[in-house]
């Protein structure tokens, strides 16, 4: 599992690097999503793998602290799902208007000579 | 039982966060009332400011005062602490915003939408940055800043600033990346985010654990030297700080010394003498990538044309500076950075108010072929002249010129004003020690001649850029300047000029932060030891 995890981050995270390097506004906002995702798994993966073991402690189960998932990332993760999608939104946004004022879809505005 | 007193922690986070959201509700054709809200409530901003800062000069050298949110205590809750460092960084805010906000008055705030909001919102992000002690929550109140800093940013539109604003915001997104990367990485490997906790784990980590933590740390280290602009991670700064409006500039001269603020903090407080085999991790990667960006900016500052360039370079000079003197980790080094860094962020941000009013005067045709085109493109017919109401500045030139002489002065570092005082007190720290090793001693010298290397860079481009403005011009087009826009200006180089008169009471201030912020063991015992107000269940439900 850890194999296809890290396999996984890593094809995300590569190919969101190599997409923030193009030059097009479409590739550029794809790639920092894909980067999002890969970074949203990782933060997931520091509390640990572990399969079915939930992230709450019942109140008769509080001795075996090791059957329970880390319930921190967990919540990191959500926070930093949404803040992700909303700044993804606005960039979204600007890309727009950056289309619209300039008439390319060139992170410079325009077409290289 | 809590006075007020201890409740009035919280407020530079709700205040904001409450006018914001009042401001939002009001439609946006009603101006004068969401302008009266926004200076009352940035007016409060300011005496809070002032009033946490002799709160946090009052108590002991070494002594910080601790607000648990939820009322959990420290490793569990989230919490905020307010010492001398984060004091001054709320006070230097709320005056730079002070100026900023009162400028805009003028026309700036009516040019886009939502520019009173957005500003609150950037005062409530900076103010929780300074204050929080907890990782994940300046993760936090770093987008709160960012994403309004994104709107601000683009106010008033234009293609310059639209295509400067994506180039900001992409590079920031990608830095908001590494920052998640870091955290998580420092959580997996110590199980904790809370900053005073951190620091007391760090000494007892095992090898495998440590690398990971180290790893975590650098990586979050590149995500605060982005935005605090080390070479070669802030080749965006410049143009993103031409590009944006005036006060927005202004105001942005503070997002620079966050980055440099959370460097400080976490490099003293987790890798500083206590931090066993990673004590100072990563200070000789600040010293020599501080000396790259000193010599980056200065070249940058001599060869900028267009005024507002010059500022953003500037900007790079200040980061370098401060970074080098970081990464020197000695307490007086440390004082002598703090009073620079208030002294010439007040300066950067006067500058960059006066830039817009010196320029007004200038063709536009003129400017567009001083400044390469590639920083100013094609667009400079942003807002047509609107009759503008308001007091206009008898002798308007002279009144401009002593305020550029001064920015001048105040920029490269000559005396009398602040500016000097600042490096003196800096360089005459950086060589005391004799017992430093050769590496060291050379560093020290390089960082010394850079300084004033980079002080001469600025004293030339800016008489060069005041010459051009205020002698060369045949016939000269008086720019009509409202008192309302110089007052800004003028109040921004009274506190430096303040900061010079009182310079002894203002260095014994910054010698008392840099002794207690190297003595983190009293920030660890503060936080950690903050008991929870008895009598109220925690987390309030």
């Amino acid at each position: 599992m850890e194999l296809v995890l890290a396999l996984a981050i890593g094809g995300l995270v590569g190919s969101g690097v190599w997409l923030l390097l193009r030059p097009r506004t479409y590739q550029l906002v794809i790639g920092l999503s894909l980067i999002s995702y890969g970074v949203n798994l990782f933060i997931f993966s520091m509390g640990r793998l572990r399969t079915g073991s939930p992230p709450l402690l019942g109140s008769d189960k509080v001795a075996e602290a090791a059957a329970f998932a880390d319930p921190i990332p967990q919540a990191l993760v959500l926070t930093a799902i949404v803040i992700g999608f909303a700044t993804t939104a606005l960039f979204l946004v600007v890309l727009l208007a950056a289309r619209g004022l300039t008439g390319s879809d060139h992170v410079d505005g325009r077409e290289p000579r | 039982m809590m006075g007020w007193s201890d409740h009035l922690l919280i407020a530079p986070i709700i205040l904001p966060l409450v006018t914001g959201a009042l401001l939002l509700l009001l439609d946006e054709r009603r101006h004068a009332l969401k302008a009266l809200i926004n200076v009352a409530s940035t007016l409060l901003l300011a005496a809070i400011a002032i009033r946490l800062l002799t709160m946090a000069g009052e108590t002991g050298v070494a002594a910080s005062r601790v607000y648990l949110l939820g009322n959990w205590p420290a490793p569990f809750g989230i919490v905020l602490v307010l010492d001398r460092l984060s004091a001054l960084m709320l006070v230097l805010t709320s005056m730079l915003a002070l100026a900023a906000l009162v400028f805009s008055l003028a026309r700036w705030h009516r040019s886009g939408p939502h520019f009173h909001t957005l500003f609150q919102l950037l005062l409530m992000g900076l103010n929780g940055a300074f204050l929080t002690g907890d990782l994940f929550n300046l993760f936090v109140f770093f987008e709160v800043l960012l994403a309004a800093s994104y709107g601000l940013i683009l106010h008033s539109s234009g293609p310059f600033r639209v295509r400067a604003g994506m180039h900001y915001i992409a590079v920031n997104l990608a830095g908001a990346a590494l920052f998640l990367v870091g955290v998580s990485l420092v959580y997996g490997a110590s199980g904790t985010l809370n900053m005073a906790d951190l620091a007391a784990r760090i000494p007892e980590l095992g090898a495998t654990d440590r690398t990971l933590l180290e790893g975590g740390a650098a990586i979050l280290g590149v995500a605060f030297l982005i935005k605090a602009g080390m070479w070669p991670l802030g080749l965006w700064l410049p143009n993103a700080y031409t590009a944006a409006a005036a006060p927005v500039a202004a105001i942005f001269a503070i997002l620079s010394k966050v980055g440099i603020y959370v460097i400080l903090r976490l490099s003293i407080v987790l890798f500083g003498a206590d931090a066993g085999a990673s004590a100072s991790f990563g200070s000789s990667w600040l010293l020599a990538g501080g000396l790259a960006t000193i010599a980056f900016g200065a070249i940058g500052v001599l060869a900028s044309q267009a005024m507002g360039r010059l500022a953003g370079f500037y900007v790079l000079v200040s980061s370098g500076t401060l970074l080098t003197a970081i990464g020197m980790e000695n307490a007086g080094v440390t004082a002598g950075a703090l009073y620079y860094m208030v002294s010439s962020t007040l300066a950067i941000s006067a500058f960059f108010l006066l830039i817009e009013l010196v320029e007004r005067a200038q063709d536009p045709a003129a400017n567009v072929l001083a400044v390469t085109m590639e920083a100013y493109g094609d667009d400079l017919d942003e807002e047509e002249q609107e009759e503008e109401v308001g007091v206009a500045v008898p002798a308007t030139l002279a009144v401009l010129g002593v305020c550029f002489a001064s920015c001048a002065i105040l920029l490269a570092g000559m005396p009398p004003l602040s500016g000097f005082i600042g490096k003196f007190a800096l360089l005459a720290a950086a060589i005391q020690p004799a017992d430093a090793s050769p590496a060291m001693r050379v560093a020290t010298w390089t960082f010394f001649s850079l300084v004033i290397f980079s002080g001469l860079s600025a004293m030339l481009a800016m008489m060069r850029a005041g010459i051009r403005t205020f002698w060369a011009p045949v016939e000269g087009v008086v720019p009509r300047v409202l008192v309302m826009e110089i007052a800004p200006v003028a109040f921004l180089l009274l506190l430096c000029l303040a900061l010079t008169v009182q310079a002894g009471a203002a260095m014994r201030y910054m010698e008392a932060t840099a002794l207690s912020l190297h003595q983190p063991s009293a920030y660890l015992h503060d936080v950690l030891s903050a008991a929870p107000v008895p009598g109220v269940k925690a987390g309030g439900h």
